[in-house]
């Protein structure tokens, strides 16, 4: 008898294995029964024989011929089955690559983050399949019921099926804007992590390492500089996880937090993958971005922070993505670069467009101004207006605290 | 696989000289359409306000004026294509003239036997 640490050969191995077999059978839900198959077989005959020299081969191997079987049973009697049995059996003489090859998982991620679908399934589908949470733990991370997150998936892949969704990499002239697509979902998915990523919910934390695991396998095959820039973006933000949350787990912003709390291994990782996302004269959203987290980063303290070269990369930002919420930003640089008043002027121009009236980080912006202006009343009044449109609880408290300071 | 594309647009009429040549453009294009194999059936459709709307309950023949839901855009046009996959069959329906000014629903077709 072996000792064999299954569970984490199939963290390891069952997205891949899952990846490839999808290609070879040519169906989603043959792919997973198949997957499981293997994963079954695997456990009764490892521990006898020992680990095969290649695990993942064996585990393709094994789907395969597991898959046959059924579809060539399940034929007799459904027509519908025939062309499945056809490419199932056929692998060989389709000339398809019998072994796992890195294109799968790039095929894997634009299928589950395929435009056709809706960007709930889409995140829903790649957390499943893509990275491989369980339907529970997806249904913890969006605060959801696991029967409405199993629902998704399975229309999700209903729509595959029924509507012809290929498993293929995206062509040469649809490549840019599916890798937008797949790169905004990841993004969504780092987000949803991060933003509530103190106090207890610890699976949340997991959703950030999924996207950026998602990222480096993109970018590993990809080498397209806004996966790099979008990979450091993560990173950089990632890096401040450890500084973000007080003892009580009270939200810490920026400026308040412990710098040497900061993951500096993992910032100068992201330093490495934003130098690649730069290329003269050309420079994407993600990496822009990544630009003005990397200025955080580079400063010891809030007050060596060069504010005119974010207000700059600001600049840059609304050209190549003109919104509100980046004007936001922007005067909230300004008011550092030139004092609070000057932000308050260009916030309240912002504000009186109508465009971001709701926005509460847009009032918590104006209230700090306010604050530091000395005018306590309207700083106040703007820090109750910012707590009416905030539901976080962390958020809450920061926000409670900061009135309470004002005395 | 087959593909059945729907054209949903608004009444709203268009600038001026862009009506013929959405109508010559789409000839052109079906004729692209054809010579590469990928028509199935096409045509256009009357007005939104000749449609009548038809039903039997409990034996009896419902008739409604108008189309079968009242939203502002309305069905004007369908052609059925033959396409690899949905990728292919999204490529063929936005390049459609159409497709520039109104909206298309593509869905797969399930085949129905057919009398001989």
């Amino acid at each position: 008898m072996t000792t064999v640490d299954l569970e984490s050969i199939y963290r390891e191995e069952s997205r891949h294995v899952l990846a490839t077999l999808i290609r070879l059978l040519g169906d989603f839900e043959l792919a997973e029964d198949a997957l499981h198959e293997a994963f079954l077989a695997a456990a009764e005959q490892w521990p006898r024989e020992g680990l095969p020299r290649n695990p993942r081969s064996w585990l393709i191997s094994a789907g395969r011929f597991r898959a046959i079987d059924v579809v060539r049973r399940r034929a007799r009697y459904d027509a519908s089955l025939q062309r499945l049995a056809h490419q199932s059996t056929m692998s060989e003489e389709l000339n398809l690559d019998l072994n796992y090859i890195p294109d799968d998982d790039l095929r894997l991620i634009f299928l589950c983050c395929h435009p056709a679908l809706s960007l709930e399934a889409q995140i829903a589908l790649t957390l499943r399949e893509a990275c491989g949470l369980t339907t529970e733990e997806i249904a913890q991370a969006f605060v959801a019921k696991p029967p409405a997150i199993a629902q998704r998936i399975v229309r999700a892949k209903a729509k595959i099926r029924n509507a012809g969704i290929a498993y293929e990499l995206p062509s040469e002239e649809d490549l840019k804007q599916r890798v937008q697509g797949a790169l905004f979902v990841i993004y969504l998915l780092f987000n949803e992590g991060y933003e509530a990523s103190f106090g207890e919910a610890l699976i949340r934390t997991d959703l950030c390492s999924e996207a950026i695991r998602l990222a480096r396998e993109i970018v590993e095959i990809l080498p397209e500089p806004e996966i790099y820039g979008l990979l450091a973006l993560m990173m950089f933000h990632n890096s401040r996880r450890g500084a973000r949350a007080g003892p009580s787990g009270e939200l810490i912003l920026l400026g308040d937090q412990d710098r040497s709390k900061w993951d500096h291994s993992e910032i100068s990782q992201a330093q490495v993958y934003l130098k690649r996302a730069l290329s003269p004269g050309n420079m994407g959203r993600y990496a822009c971005e990544a630009s003005i987290a990397q200025v955080h980063a580079a400063a010891a303290s809030p007050e060596e922070t060069d504010w005119a070269k974010i207000v700059r990369l600001y600049d840059a930002l609304l050209h190549i993505e003109p919104s509100p919420i980046i004007e936001i930003n922007r005067a909230a640089a300004i008011a550092m670069r030139d004092g609070p008043a000057a932000g308050l002027e260009i916030m309240d121009d912002i504000i009186s467009r109508g465009a971001l009236s709701d926005y509460r980080f847009a009032h918590a912006a104006r209230a700090d101004m306010y604050r530091r202006l000395g005018r306590i009343e309207e700083a106040r009044a703007a820090y109750a207006h910012a707590l009416t449109l905030t539901q976080q609880e962390a958020e809450r408290r920061y926000i409670a605290g900061r009135i309470a300071e004002l005395g | 696989m087959k593909y059945a594309c729907f054209i949903f647009g608004d009444d709203e009429p268009l600038p001026e000289g862009e009506g013929q040549k959405l109508y010559d453009d789409s000839i052109a294009y079906h004729e692209e359409l054809a010579r590469k194999g990928h028509l199935v059936a096409l045509d256009a459709l009357e007005d939104a306000d000749t449609a009548t709307t038809v039903r039997r309950r409990d034996g009896k023949l419902l008739m409604t004026d108008g189309p079968f839901a009242e939203i502002k855009e309305h069905l004007g046009g369908f052609f059925i294509i033959e396409a690899r996959d949905l990728n292919e069959a999204v490529r063929i329906a936005g390049d459609h003239p159409a497709a520039r000014w109104d909206s298309i629903e593509i869905r797969p077709v399930r085949e129905m036997p057919k009398p001989a």
